[in-house]
């Protein structure tokens, strides 16, 4: 009986050491180097494997961080400058600085503001639509409101407003990893930074038809007048092919523009009720 | 009787214009003409703004290698040259040409006489139909011109001519072969000549007997001509299902017909032809069918290049009151038509007019893993399966399933029980695949 035992053992413990043995030989045989950085770098990055960066996934950018050993060019939009801070750190190298971002919709062409002369049967998807038909209410470089950017979104962060049939951010919620703009295939969604105090200017248009052709389709497009441009004193505003640009690093929120515009295709958000707004300006 | 093999559909046939003769549109007021009406680069505008134009003056310059000139299909004066909506609703460039007369260019023969002799070299005729602008008539508006510049070391076996109009309710080239037989079997002939082959060989489904009893008497009279009548089936008039149909040939995904020794063309591309080469005539008019079930009139009727559609509309009648959607070409490939206010290009084929009730899809629900669609499919793909993966945005594995094969017939769609969008899927994720590919080729 304890000759079983014994041999039971034995035979299970030579086994066993020379699995060891070969596993050991194996793991020096085919070592691979990585740097010890790229773990702690990954470790600080969101791990939301989103894309935004421009890489596979937040592994494959602390590689790519580790491997440059700068930052030059290299930006994890979900995490913003916190989190490259962080990875500066790491790395003992300065981060650069840049301003958190937000997907913006520029576009205003509602349900209430345009009326739809055909309607579109098919697949719910823009870029499909955009290859049938320049849209229901005749723009044809508008949001065609299918949503494609909604089901890219991997944050839950925008959503079609269904009252308006206008895709719509949530600022809490977007990360800016511009996955939406990427998709959407009018180039409605524009990465914008978030602005002090979360307050931002824009146009809300991207039609470069000219005035009367805009105005005809839809009530609130730009159309390129340039009074804008005019009033403004920081030289933000850019006319191109009949549309107006706020250059939002020129920006300085003074909201001019916004009552100078004729068809109200500039937008504000974030601002307190008018009454207040001299302060704020000043503060601004 | 001769098919091609793999799935197809029979949708109901609805010829119901085919026994109108053609009938010929006066000429508008106004006329707006695209500059760029061919598949590939855009032609440089040469006309200018206030310049008096006959019929066959330039307006556009073919510069780049995949591009075709455009003539002015009216005499009078250049309004302007501006953005004009196309039947998509885009824009494009446009000469507006108030309408004078219509007086041509002195270069042009407008006698009605068959001119039998093919006076020109096989190099002088393809010149020729490079200069006249002439592109392919099929719907894909490929310059003409190209496909008979053969590459290096390729020699094309047969010459075939697709007169096999098997999109339902089209009857505009089935009027030519009633009609303009001579025309067409000429311009046949000179295309031979143009690729050095003997044999051409024109694939006609056996849904218009007329044309076929009328093409193989007239035929007959010239040398290396075939009819070769084929079942109706749809798509046959797809080029590789066609060469598959007639020679039995298979083109391999990703090859061109020239590599199976064919070289295929529209039977109203060989009257163009004909037109351009004998009669020094450019491409300034083609033959519409304006039909529906609702419309109390069929008609065919030629148009010049640059009619406003809703000007041919009311000339032939007017929308009825419950017309629900308007197709440019045929109800399985046509497109939809959102803005009547638009020209008619050098491809217009028809004006298809559905009802109401006729107008709309099924409503969609789920797939029912019946396959109706893989037997379909004249590929021999699985729409069911790229649709998917496009539905989930796998580009690159939809591309592993070959789904740029796909030649958007409309198959899958048309037999989908549970009205799924397959054909919609499978367009965006080759337009996505498309965009991979240029990427790829950058790097």
């Amino acid at each position: 009986m304890t000759s079983v035992i014994f041999y039971s053992i034995a035979v299970l413990g030579i086994t066993a050491a020379v699995l060891a043995l070969i596993l050991f030989l194996v793991t020096k045989k085919f070592y691979v180097y990585e740097d010890p950085r790229v773990a702690i770098v990954a470790e600080k990055l969101p791990g939301a494997n989103c894309g935004g960066c421009g890489f596979a996934g937040c592994k494959a950018l602390a590689e790519a961080i580790v491997k440059k050993e700068s930052l030059e060019g290299l930006n994890c939009p979900v995490g913003g400058a916190d989190v490259m801070n962080e990875v500066g750190e790491v790395l003992g190298i300065k981060a650069e600085t840049s301003l958190p971002k937000i997907a913006v919709v520029r576009c205003n062409g509602s349900k209430a503001n345009t009326t739809a002369k055909v309607n579109y049967e098919g697949a719910i998807d823009c870029l499909n639509a955009s290859m049938v038909l320049s849209s229901e209410g005749g723009c044809p470089n508008g949001c065609l409101g299918l949503g494609s950017c909604v089901s890219v979104c991997r944050f839950d962060a925008i959503a079609i407003n269904k009252e308006s049939g206008l895709p719509e951010v949530d600022e809490n919620k977007c990360v800016a990893c511009e996955a939406c703009a990427k998709t959407c295939p009018r180039k409605v969604i524009e990465m914008r930074n978030k602005g002090t105090k979360n307050r931002r200017i824009f146009v809300s248009c991207i039609n470069n038809e000219k005035g009367a052709v805009a105005k005809k389709n839809c009530g609130v497009a730009c159309i390129g007048c340039g009074k804008c441009a005019k009033v403004c004193a920081f030289e933000a505003i850019s006319i191109n092919d009949n549309l107006a640009y706020i250059d939002f690093n020129k920006c300085k929120l003074c909201r001019k523009c916004i009552e100078e515009c004729p068809t109200g295709a500039i937008h504000c958000v974030n601002f307190p009720p008018k009454k207040e707004s001299k302060n704020e300006v000043a503060a601004s | 009787m001769k098919t091609f093999k793999l799935g197809g559909v029979h949708p109901q046939e609805n010829k119901l214009a085919k026994d109108c003769p053609i009938e010929i549109m006066p000429l508008p007021k106004q006329a707006v003409v695209f500059a760029s009406q061919h598949l590939g680069a855009p032609a440089t505008i040469v006309a200018e703004k206030g310049q008096k134009v006959k019929v066959g003056t330039l307006l556009a310059k073919a510069e780049s290698f995949i591009c075709a000139n455009t003539h002015s299909p009216f005499s009078g004066t250049i309004s302007k040259i501006d953005l004009a909506n196309d039947i998509n609703g885009y824009k494009k460039t446009a000469f507006y040409i108030d309408v004078e007369g219509d007086e041509w260019c002195e270069e042009i023969d407008r006698s009605e006489d068959l001119i039998k002799d093919i006076s020109l070299s096989s190099q002088q005729i393809i010149e020729r139909i490079k200069d006249r602008g002439i592109v392919g008539l099929g719907g894909a508006a490929f310059p003409t011109h190209i496909k008979y510049m053969l590459p290096e070391g390729k020699k094309a076996d047969f010459l075939i001519i697709n007169a096999v109009e098997c999109e339902p309710y089209l009857t505009s080239d089935n009027r030519l072969m009633l009609e303009e037989a001579h025309q067409a079997c000429i311009g046949i002939q000179i295309m031979k000549k143009a690729l050095d082959v003997s044999v051409a060989k024109i694939g006609i489904e056996n849904n218009k007997p007329d044309a076929i009893k009328n093409m193989t008497d007239i035929a007959a009279q010239y040398d290396g001509i075939e009819i070769v009548p084929l079942q109706t089936k749809y798509p046959q008039g797809a080029e590789k299902q066609l060469i598959y149909a007639i020679t039995k040939r298979q083109v391999p995904s990703g090859k061109l017909p020239i590599d199976v020794g064919c070289v295929v063309n529209n039977i109203a591309t060989a009257v163009a032809v004909y037109n351009a080469v004998q009669k020094n005539r450019p491409l300034i008019d083609n033959v519409l069918t304006i039909t529906g079930k609702s419309l109390a009139k069929q008609i065919n009727i030629q148009v010049r290049v640059g009619t406003m559609l809703s000007e041919v509309m009311d000339y032939c009648g007017g929308l009825p009151d419950d017309y629900g959607k308007l197709i440019s070409g045929g109800p399985m490939m046509g497109k939809a038509i959102s803005i009547l206010e638009a020209p008619s290009v050098k491809t217009t084929s028809s004006i298809l007019v559905m009802s109401n009730n006729e107008s709309h899809r099924k409503t969609e629900t789920n797939c029912l893993r019946c396959g109706k669609c893989i037997d379909a499919c004249p590929m021999g793909l699985e729409p069911v399966q790229i649709a998917n993966l496009s539905k989930h945005q796998r580009w690159e594995d939809a591309e592993n399933e070959y789904a740029m094969d796909c030649i958007e017939c409309g198959c899958c769609l048309f037999t989908c029980p549970a009205g799924q969008p397959l054909l919609d899927l499978i367009r965006v994720a080759k337009n996505n695949i498309g965009a991979i590919r240029r990427q790829r080729r950058a790097i």
